[in-house]
């Protein structure tokens, strides 16, 4: 099997799949956040401060999850066929939450009818915190593993997918984006509406730490399979404690009010729980609850090392150039929100 | 109704609903890059103006075809997973390399675009309008080379049996320049170009007609003329090759187009007509042995009918039927197109073009005939392969997802259905809006702040 660096391509890929998923969950889950606290700033102005604090880059960052649903189909299809058939109802109020958020965000400001605008405020907050849950359901279920047999066929329910701990799952996701989207909002306000960002995010970050506190309490107790690499190799454990440090730091950052390293942090804790959900599942990537023989692996769902070669090459050209832009975005549109006639 | 037919509808309905955005982002693309670009190079406010109005209708359209574009990527994993297993390792590239390299660059500078005009140079945002319309094509290439792989496979081999059969890639170039790949890719973007400046056709024709913003107008439609008669005259070219191409690649879809039954005769080429299976002929206005000419250049050369194809490997009567009218509408509206575009330059040429009422009246609902055209188009090539997903190698009806029950579907499609309506309502709406309010006056601040705190409506 060829390797790159000691390691093989499938991992390579799996790697880099992870990475895109870190990052949209990085990116889009401070504006899916935002969208989350949306309906509790009142007056007008701060919510189209609130929008527009998102509204050059929500896209941009919308596209990760494109590309990552794209790395996805190209490196592992096996793994993307199963579990997108697999939950079927769940992608598809997925794909129609999308769609509506997207369609609030855009059309919000082009009418001053007040019913209007309320109308598009709750569509886009609903929308929001409803895509969170969705992704941490789909997560929760798969750190589980579900019911697929040897031809790929779930042979579970619909209600299987909510079961406790998925639930669980799913609420800390929405935890963890309101505090990341408070954080974010706040280096973009002033005044008022910054006031009160500083205690929305003090609150969102005891919710998130508490939610923390009980999904790592429960992943310990019922879920031993996520375990089992940490005690295989010990150094492994670095990743948790660097998981709690960060955490720890977001509440000594805010109350720092040092806002810009306390939404480092979250975004560094966000990338920390994704290792520790890969670390915990590789080689593994869909479990399989019917057999362990029927898990489907980074080797038996992957792609051909010829075609993850070019998808490589392509991601050693592309994510570099991607950055590039990403950050001249980021940088054009630094510092707090100024409405102009170009704004939502 | 059966799952198959609910997600082949649900599939159909999304993705056309989709088409109706995408390739009016990459014509207006290129009408932008022109504008502003005179912009630069003379400095005239006219220019930015209709430069900056465009660009709020572009992000408009972009908008919604992102977010209607997603749903196609999710789609192929939930209802046709057999086909996603079956194809990722060749597919996948091609959807990979869009999202990194066309997705990524579209959305990431449109917001520049968009908000970016106080906060960036002339020359920044010139470039950033550039990397839009790149991206929008760039996304182009690489889907219209996935989907002609599927229509003419090529660079892979068929590896395992049965649920476990997969294709995988040995070419990569190969793949990507399959036998319809080029044909077909120019074919689009030209018909985007296409649904682009007609656009601008028509919404300048309409403010000529009401005599609004002449100055803007007249010389935004001559911009627009310019590209619509390019592309209109090198889409004929790039039919012509496409139809070539399949007569070679896939003479089963070609038959089906025209109609043609019977492997020995002279094949006809008809302007209008109905097929009837059970005759197996076309009645209707026709050019004797034109088909045979168009392929053989031979006009009493016999072309391959569709009874040389079992008829489980060709489509269906219906299909046939549906086929030959999509195929020639999506050719009468191409000729209508050409004709339009020249008589434009024409009346310019003769400095008459802004006099004829009536020419305008047409340019002005003109910009549905190349919706029409790419919509119809798109049919008759997807229904045109049937019963083939990938030609010749697997079937739609074994591409769908095991584990896919009925409900499941007609509750997706219902949703499908309710959230497009909605969307297309507002789309139409919007877009109205934003046309009727036209190019804002530089001079002076137009768009009315509602977040000043003495609005008594809004605090």
């Amino acid at each position: 099997m060829e390797t790159i660096l000691g390691l093989d391509l499938p991992t390579w890929w799996f790697l880099v799949v992870g990475g895109v998923f870190s990052g949209y969950a990085i990116l889009d889950g401070f504006d899916l956040g935002a969208g989350a606290l949306h309906l509790f700033f009142k007056k007008e102005e701060s919510r189209r401060i609130a929008l527009n604090a998102i509204g050059p880059v929500w896209d941009g960052n919308e596209v990760w999850l494109v590309i990552g649903g794209g790395a996805l189909f190209a490196g592992f299809p096996v793994v993307y066929a199963t579990v997108f058939s697999a939950f079927y109802e769940l992608f598809m109020i997925f794909l129609v939450m999308l769609i509506l958020r997207a369609i609030s965000i855009e059309f919000r400001s082009k009418e001053p009818m007040l019913w209007w605008r309320k109308t598009w405020d709750i569509s886009y907050s609903v929308s929001s915190i409803l895509l969170a849950l969705a992704l941490g359901l789909v997560l929760g279920n798969v750190i589980q593993g579900f019911a697929i047999d040897q031809n790929y066929i779930y042979r579970g329910t619909l209600l299987d997918y909510f079961n406790p701990y998925a639930l669980l799952v799913s609420v800390t996701t929405l935890a963890l984006f309101m505090m990341h989207g408070a954080i974010y909002l706040v280096m973009k306000t002033e005044n008022r509406l910054y006031a009160k960002l500083t205690v929305l995010a003090k609150n969102t970050t005891i919710f998130f730490v508490l939610m923390f506190a009980i999904t790592s309490l429960a992943t310990l107790l019922f879920i031993p399979h996520m375990i089992n690499r940490y005690r295989e190799v010990p150094y492994m454990f670095a990743f948790p404690v660097l998981a709690i440090l960060a955490v720890a730091n977001i509440t000594r950052q805010i109350s720092r009010r040092r806002y810009f390293y306390a939404f480092l942090s979250s975004a560094f804790v966000t990338a920390m729980l994704m290792i520790l959900v890969a670390v915990g599942l590789f080689p593994n990537i869909v479990l399989s609850t019917i057999d362990p023989n029927l898990h489907i692996t980074v080797y038996n769902g992957a792609s051909t090392d010829k075609s993850l070669k070019i998808m490589l090459t392509f991601a050693a050209i592309g994510v570099p150039l991607v950055a590039l832009y990403t950050s001249f975005v980021f940088w054009t549109f630094r510092g707090k929100v100024k409405l102009d006639e170009t704004s939502y | 109704m059966n799952t198959e037919i609910l997600s082949r509808i649900q599939f159909a309905f999304t993705v056309a609903f989709h088409y109706i955005y995408p390739p009016l982002s990459i014509g207006l693309g290129v009408v932008m890059i022109i504008m502003e670009g005179m912009y630069l190079r003379t400095g005239q406010k006219i220019y930015e103006q209709m430069t900056r109005f465009w660009i709020k209708i572009f992000a408009l359209i972009f908008g919604i075809g992102v977010a209607t574009g997603i749903v196609m990527e999710f789609e192929f994993g939930t209802n046709w997973a057999v086909y996603s297993r079956y194809v990722g390792d060749i597919f996948g590239s091609a959807l990979a390399a869009e999202g990194i390299f066309a997705f990524a660059l579209e959305s990431g500078f449109l917001g520049i675009l968009i908000f970016g005009w106080n906060r960036v140079s002339p020359r920044v945002h010139f470039f950033s309008t550039i990397m839009v319309a790149l991206g929008s094509m760039f996304s182009a290439i690489w889907i219209v080379v996935a989907n002609s792989w599927q229509q003419t496979p090529a660079g892979f081999r068929i590896e395992g049996q049965g649920m476990k059969a997969r294709a995988v890639i040995t070419d990569f170039w190969a793949m990507v320049f399959n036998p319809s790949s080029v044909d077909r890719l120019s074919h689009v973007i030209i018909g985007s170009f296409l649904a682009g400046s007609f656009l601008v056709l028509s919404v300048n024709a309409y403010y000529l007609l009401r005599n609004r913003h002449v100055a803007i107008a007249k010389s935004g439609f001559k911009i627009a003329l310019v590209v619509a008669t390019v592309a209109s005259l090198l889409q004929l070219f790039t039919g012509h090759r496409s139809a070539d191409g399949v007569a070679k690649n896939q003479p089963a879809k070609l038959a089906a187009f025209e109609g043609h039954y019977d492997s020995s005769a002279v094949a006809d080429m008809y302007l209008l007509g109905w097929t009837d299976a059970q005759a197996q002929k076309v009645s209707g206005l026709k050019i004797p042995g034109g088909l045979s000419f168009l392929i053989h250049q031979d006009l009493k050369a016999p072309v391959t009918g569709l009874n040389a194809f079992p008829t489980d490997q060709r489509p269906s009567a219906r299909a046939v039927n549906f086929v030959f009218q999509t195929y020639h509408l999506m050719v009468a509206i191409g000729m209508a197109l050409i004709g339009l575009s020249l008589l434009g330059m024409f009346l310019w040429w003769r400095g008459r073009l802004f006099d004829q009422k009536w020419l305008l009246q047409i340019f002005a609902w003109a910009v549905l005939l190349p919706q029409i055209a790419n919509q119809v188009g798109w049919y008759s090539a997807e229904v045109g392969r049937q019963p083939w997903v990938v030609y010749g190698l697997l079937r739609t009806s074994d591409a769908l997802s095991q584990s896919l029950r009925t409900e499941q579907v007609l509750f997706s499609l219902i949703l499908f259905t309710l959230v497009y309506s909605l969307l297309f309502a507002l789309f139409l709406y919007l877009l109205n809006k934003k046309i009727k309010h036209g190019p804002d006056d530089l001079h002076e601040e137009v768009i009315p702040d509602y977040s000043k705190r003495d609005n008594p409506i809004l605090n």
